[in-house]
């Protein structure tokens, strides 16, 4: 059995890999930390507090990502993504942030955020929140739709048939091809499902979401999605606010 | 690695049955559960526990109220919760109920904490979904002290502050066996395992498997905290029957609304029949024939060493004579072959070379957690 390589070695022999900062060390995090480290990426992690306080998580979960502070991360990694609860976002150090892509992963889920009409809005989606919330970078959204389970098992090289599909969402088409290189590498197929005010179609209320689904799966529920009970909903919610800021 | 014992639990979270085209009421449903756990008792099952639900089709909303009726129409079943939710009970409240069923059934109380998949609790009983860390932080601190020590002072911020309190009826010291039920958060694992509490993993979907890991963590986090090993149990959701087919069928035919309605609620559209069968054939679900689930069970001690392994009969609608059939299967049928299945396995282990691999095990995905997750990080 070969020896595994350290960490800087790996790096020095790909210096195009971007390194991979997320934020939260829960279940979602440290599937998606393992998905990277596994394609070759260095992973930065960090959980609401001390690193300490996840070192022996990190070390059994996702052994190669590095524990740090979340203000650490923010600031070593080259993109970012959010894997803490949603209604936690504040928390999220936004200046650190400035100018790099970020890859929202959160969800509205009101067992653990509690009832939040800010995060349940059918005229905003949450990434659209996020980017106001972070104005100064770029905000792509992936990786929310799919449950971690589905996540941990999913993963398969490039050409697999019947790989199966991560839907993301962004209006930025530099941000959007780093962040399908990403979804790419770590097993999945990319499929655009539109801008960020899209992509209430990979929110909770969505037949996407929960979705472990082929590429064709996703691009027909996005198809799909306006005529559907919550497409209507969202579409007359919008155009009730665009009368009401009409007048 | 698998060891020859194991125990088998019946849980049901008191929903609430059909019986031909009739839906039992609440109250037939509370008797009902009395008459199967006696039935469990009678086949040889170890422990039944119920859950805590406070919705429409549940009847399982005053645990230790309906233990304690079991407890005096039992003789030798343990009887315990499936989860308690820690986070919206009082400790204090919560350990006189237990020291009192323990008392009544003659020590045969027991209890897994946790935080159910349902929050029905928090605003009945007036709490924030929002400071869910910080009620279970606290109150399993408060309630473990009260289990371990004679007299309690203990102050926080989620209930009023004890000064040398001393609860009766005392219960057995040391307290009641306590086990932590996580559903896949990893500092949930490790909690449990700062207080050296049993492992109870609630794996409701997915592969089973893929719960390698977290065990691998516990037991290397008890490690850390210089604890001895505890057990690792698994909670489940399935229905046994005479064939695979009609297994799968009845099942189907409750579990597909339940989770349609549940996806309602949460936002998520409901799983097709291929993701189904899926979920029988590699998944979460134990519903088949009596070898189909032994069989089953038999890999998750492999994958998840576990040595307790408790299965959910009971979901929404199903006929009253399915339930029954079930815990019958699982006493008569499942138990004994599991044992069986594992005695010979050790004695073929025995009789070949220590590191010789487990035949029994060459189809499984990934035996126990060290082969998923190699330990070699840069920091420690
Ligand atoms: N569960 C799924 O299947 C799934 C799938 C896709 C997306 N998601 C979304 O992914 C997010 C995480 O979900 P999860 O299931 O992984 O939750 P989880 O297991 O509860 O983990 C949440 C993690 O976020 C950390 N955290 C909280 N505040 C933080 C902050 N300010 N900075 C950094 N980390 C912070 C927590 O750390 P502490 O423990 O220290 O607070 C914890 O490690 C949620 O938005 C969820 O909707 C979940």
């Amino acid at each position: 059995m070969p020896d595994t390589q350290p960490t800087a070695l790996v790096d020095a022999a790909q210096p195009t890999l971007p390194t991979i900062g997320i934020l939260g060390a829960g279940k979602v995090g440290t599937v998606l930390s393992r998905l990277l480290l596994a394609a070759g990426y260095r992973v930065l992690i960090a959980g609401s507090g001390s690193p300490a306080k996840i070192s022996l998580i990190i070390d059994v979960l996702a052994p190669g990502a590095v524990a740090m502070t979340a203000s650490e991360v923010a600031r070593d990694s080259d993109i970012v993504i959010l894997a803490l609860p949603l209604g936690k976002y504040r928390s999220i150090p936004a200046d650190l942030l400035e100018g790099k892509l970020v890859i929202d992963a959160m969800n509205y889920w009101w067992e653990v955020d509690g009832i939040r009409d800010d995060l349940n809005d059918p005229r905003l989606s949450t990434s659209e929140l996020i980017q106001s919330f972070l104005p100064a970078s770029r905000v792509v959204k992936a990786y929310n739709h799919m449950g971690y389970h589905d996540l941990d098992e999913g993963p398969a090289p490039l050409g697999t048939p019947d790989r199966k599909a991560i839907g993301i969402a962004g209006g930025d088409e530099l941000a959007l091809a780093d962040v399908a290189a990403l979804v790419n590498a770590s097993g999945f197929d990319p499929v655009l499902v539109g801008t960020l005010r899209d992509s209430i179609n990979l929110q909770p209320g969505s037949e996407l979401f929960g979705a472990n689904f082929t590429a064709s799966g996703v691009q027909d529920a996005v198809a799909r999605f306006p005529s559907t009970e919550r497409g209507l909903e969202v579409a007359a919610a919008r155009a009730g606010d665009e009368l009401l800021s009409a007048t | 690695m698998t060891t020859g014992s194991i125990e088998f639990g019946l849980n049901s979270f008191g929903d609430v049955p059909t019986d031909g085209d009739r839906t039992l009421s609440d109250a037939e449903t509370v008797r009902l559960l009395v008459q199967e756990a006696k039935h469990a008792e009678k086949v040889g099952l170890d422990v039944f526990s119920i859950g805590e639900h406070y919705r429409e089709g549940y009847v399982d909303s005053a645990g230790p109220v309906l233990l304690a009726g079991i407890a005096t129409a039992t003789e030798s079943i343990r009887l315990g919760t499936s989860v308690t939710v820690l986070s919206t009970n009082d400790p204090v409240r919560l350990y006189n109920e237990f020291s009192t069923l323990d008392a009544l059934s003659n020590g045969r109380a027991q209890l897994v904490l946790g935080r159910a998949s349902q929050t029905q609790s928090f605003p009945l009983f007036g709490y924030n979904l929002e400071d869910y860390e910080t009620l279970f932080e606290e109150k399993l601190e408060l309630f473990m002290k009260l289990q371990r020590e004679e007299s309690v002072t203990w102050s926080g911020t989620v209930r009023a502050p004890l000064t040398n309190q001393t609860l009766h009826p005392t219960m057995r010291p040391g307290g009641i066996p306590t086990w932590i039920g996580v559903g896949g958060s990893p500092n949930s694992v490790i909690r449990a395992a700062r207080y050296g509490l049993p492992l109870m993993l609630a794996i409701i979907g997915g592969e089973p498997h893929r719960f390698a890991g977290h065990v691998d963590l516990y037991f290397r986090a008890l490690e850390q905290f210089g604890l001895p090993r505890q057990p690792v149990g698994q909670h489940a959701l399935g229905l046994i029957a005479d064939t695979d087919d009609e297994a799968a069928e009845t099942w189907w035919q409750a579990w597909q609304p339940l989770v349609t309605q549940m996806g309602r609620e949460r936002g998520f559209y409901p799983p097709t029949r291929e993701r189904y069968d899926l979920e029988l054939a590699t998944g979460a679900l134990f519903v088949g024939s009596p070898e189909t689930v032994a069989q089953k069970i038999v890999r998750m001690t492999d994958e998840l060493q576990i040595s307790r392994f408790d299965l959910k009969y009971d979901i929404g609608g199903l006929p009253v004579d399915a339930r029954a059939r079930t815990i019958e299967l699982f006493g008569t049928k499942v138990a004994p072959r599991v044992r069986e299945l594992l005695a010979e396995r050790e004695a073929a282990a025995d009789a070949s070379d220590p590191g010789a691999s487990d035949p029994d095990a060459s189809d499984a995905p990934q035996p126990g957690g060290h082969d998923l997750y190699p330990i070699g990080s840069t920091h420690a």
